[in-house]
């Protein structure tokens, strides 16, 4: 397979988490940001959102856990992971963040824990799949390999597309 | 371009128009480190030399140790340390740079906030790079709004300015864009050059009053009436195009501070008849005392060449409506100057501006203030052309600058509305030259040296006056980037879409995919060509859920691995996520 094809394939590969959803237009900016002096930009961004946004959620947590709920607290908190997840393109993540705040302003402490529930099941899908698109680049990276390996590379990426589309 | 290249050239002095926005100096501070990275990656690509921050105080440092290191300040609202409008009132107040606030928060309370503390553009975050691209708009037009207030005194003799300004190719045209730079180092060299040991450069708003502005002004307070004199209600009065509110309230700011003093000083001084006091006298007198003393002053103190001081002297003599002369004792006035005064708390101050502010003005407040503040009347003496009053701005500030200043205050004091006297005897004045020049200047060089403080909240307002003026920014910031249109995801799926088309289905012209045949995925790997034909989801138009959901990417990796490796054991046991173990296929 060719080189360029590898990279289209790529590009599509990331179009299910757009088309699903996952991802908005915010991580099209980032991936627009990456060049030659950064080629993995993205991907450290990413990875500096999970590690970073790992302490607020665990900040949220030990916030839910008070009773009773400091909403106030919640809400403030909730908007920083908001910020932070809106900065990489995490739609559904952010979703859930609007979710909750909502459910902080009315004081329905059962509803802000529900929504994190779910905000954090999204947070980990989202995880998930990044890590598989991130993988998938590394392997249609240009470099020296063999002809047959970008075969493959080619290959792998189109299971991951077709797994994606499931 | 390297930044070190782009800040030798700035600094070297060399004009690099077309560099421009290249190599502007942002400073972004926000707690959030991804949004940081980002920020500071977004920046680098519009070319700007940045600084990331993440703590507010960090920020304050940072601008302080380097007072003109930075042209620019992006901050978050939120940040743990110190609240985003709190830096953006210091940054304001000490080194009058222009700051953009951002947050997640769009609502209109918010953004309301920031336009009200004097940011001059609020971004809605995530921030995109397009927003990041005009930023140094607002770096342009706060130097065009300085500009404009020092043409409006007049054409200003650019070689009479200081020497080192003098050299700036045309100072006032806006249209050389990398000029403008060299003339704010210019100035901000001259600044830092005169400057005490302060911590904090307050950097004052550039609306020169020049002589005509002043006396509308004062004619305008006078008939509204000194109490009743408001902002709004000046400006209209003065009818004079470009002048805000803000430059009204600060002027009249200083003005009501400068009366205050006055009549504090007259109860020192036994020697003032009551007349000079009362505010309705309408007196030439302070007037003509204070030709005639500023005059032999003036003289006395090398200021004023021997020919003007003739010219004054018969000016000022020629006038019959002088009321009398009371020698006025020169050397007690000097204790109102000092900046330690605490009449000059403007407590009275206050109540136009937000109460945390002069406190935090007067602290560290250099005396610098005047230097510039008599510059710019030395520039609309200089206007006039009658006089070469030198103004020594730069030099001994305490001794020259005081004897003028006294003497327009001892002047003053004897009416105690300054606006009654100057008011009054301006239109006389203008009729001989130079008086105005004389009497204005000094005036407004008091008003500068009395109100220090004030500067900080004048400073502020035209802070404000900015940010009002570019309030079409905010909201169009807002806007722009609140109204990011689908048409971008659309297109990339668009443009998906017809690349996915083509590559897939290589080696076969067909365009269909047949996307519900999940059986025959060994049918791609039978052959090394890429056949999708039957298989995919090329087509990025949001059929998403073409297969259902029989296989999960284990099960379907397993298969494939397995058809690939001819029974070697699936790889995925060594991920931990789901990737395809490339290494272990045999190829």
């Amino acid at each position: 397979m060719e080189r360029n094809q590898l990279h289209r394939l790529v590009a599509l590969s990331r179009q299910p988490l757009f088309d699903q959803g996952f991802l908005d237009e915010q991580f099209l900016q980032l991936e627009e940001l990456q060049d030659d002096a950064n080629p993995n930009f993205v991907e450290e961004v990413v990875t500096l959102y999970y590690r970073d946004s790992a302490r607020l959620i665990l900040n949220i947590e030990q916030a839910l856990e008070r009773n009773p709920l400091d909403f106030n607290k919640l809400d403030i908190l909730m908007h920083q992971f908001k910020g932070s997840s809106s900065s990489i393109g995490a739609k559904k993540v952010k979703a859930e963040c609007t979710f909750f705040r909502e459910n902080c302003r009315a004081g329905n402490g059962e509803g802000c824990i529900r929504t994190f529930q779910q905000l954090k099941k999204e947070y980990a899908t989202l995880r998930k799949k990044l890590e598989a698109y991130f993988q998938l680049r590394l392997h249609a990276a240009p470099s020296e390999k063999s002809v047959a390996e970008e075969e493959m590379a080619g290959i792998h990426l189109k299971m991951f597309l077709v797994s994606e589309a499931l | 371009m390297s930044t070190a290249s782009s800040s030798a050239a700035w600094k070297a002095g060399d004009v690099v128009p077309d560099q421009f926005p290249a190599g502007l100096r942002v400073l972004v501070v926000d707690d959030d480190p991804t949004c940081l990275m980002i920020l500071e990656k977004m920046l680098r690509t519009c070319l700007y030399e940045v600084t990331k921050c993440n703590r507010a105080e960090t920020a304050l440092s940072l601008l302080r140790e380097n007072k003109n290191g930075y042209d620019i300040v992006i901050s978050d609202v939120h940040m743990p340390d110190m609240d985003g409008f709190k830096l953006l009132e210091h940054i304001g107040l000490e080194m009058d740079l222009p700051v953009i606030m951002m947050s997640a928060d769009d609502g209109k309370n918010v953004v309301m906030k920031g336009v009200t503390h004097g940011a001059c553009d609020y971004l809605i975050k995530p921030v995109r790079i397009e927003a990041l691209k005009n930023i140094w708009q607002h770096v342009v037009r706060k130097k065009k709004n300085e500009w404009k207030d020092f043409e409006q005194s007049g054409s200003v003799e650019e070689g009479d300015r200081q020497q080192k300004q003098s050299e700036d190719a045309d100072y006032s045209s806006s249209a050389n864009e990398g000029n403008w730079r060299n003339s704010k180092k210019r100035k901000d060299e001259e600044e830092e050059a005169e400057e005490r040991d302060d911590t904090s450069t307050l950097k004052k708003p550039r609306v020169v009053w020049s002589v005509e502005l002043h006396q509308q002004f004062v004619a305008a307070v006078n008939q509204l009436g000194i109490d009743k004199a408001v902002p709004k209600k000046i400006l209209e009065l003065m009818n004079v195009p470009g002048l805000t509110r803000e430059n009204v309230a600060s002027h009249l700011q200083k003005y009501r501070l400068y009366l205050r003093r006055l009549s504090g000083v007259s109860q020192h001084q036994n020697n003032l008849t009551n007349s000079f006091i009362s505010p309705q006298d309408a007196t030439y007198g302070p007037l003509s005392s204070l030709n005639g003393l500023d005059l032999q002053t003036l003289a006395a103190t090398g200021q004023l060449p021997a020919q003007s001081l003739a010219t004054l002297q018969a000016a000022g003599l020629g006038r019959s409506a002088v009321k009398s002369r009371m020698p006025m004792p020169i050397v007690d006035q000097r204790n109102l100057f000092s900046f330690e005064n605490p009449k000059l708390r403007f407590g009275e101050g206050q109540q136009q501006l937000s109460s945390s502010k002069p406190m935090n003005l007067l602290h560290g407040i250099p005396t610098t203030m005047e230097p510039k503040q008599l510059a710019n009347l030395h520039h609309s003496a200089q206007s006039l052309g009658s006089m070469n009053m030198q103004v020594n701005a730069h030099g001994g500030q305490g001794g020259q600058g005081d004897s003028l200043l006294m003497q327009m205050n001892q002047s003053q004091a004897r009416g105690q509305i300054l606006n009654e006297s100057t008011g009054s005897h301006v239109p006389t004045l203008t009729s001989s030259m130079g008086q105005p020049v004389l009497s204005n200047t000094v005036v407004g060089g008091v008003l500068a040296r009395n109100c220090l403080a004030e500067n900080g909240m004048t400073f502020n307002d035209s802070h404000q006056n900015n940010s009002l003026q570019s309030n079409l920014d905010v909201g169009t910031s807002v806007l722009s980037h609140q109204g990011f249109s689908s048409t971008q995801r659309t297109g990339q799926n668009r443009n998906i879409s017809a690349v996915g088309k083509p590559m897939f289905t290589a080696g076969d012209t067909t365009d269909h995919v047949n996307a519900q045949n999940v059986g025959p995925i060994n049918t791609f790997f039978t052959d090394n060509s890429v056949r999708v034909k039957s298989e995919f989801v090329p087509d990025a138009s949001c059929e998403t859920n073409l297969f259902p959901e029989q296989f999960g990417q284990e099960d379907l990796m397993s298969a494939l691995l397995k058809q690939q490796q001819g029974g070697v054991a699936p790889a995925e046991n060594e991920f931990d996520f789901d990737g395809y173990p490339l290494d272990n296929i045999p190829v």
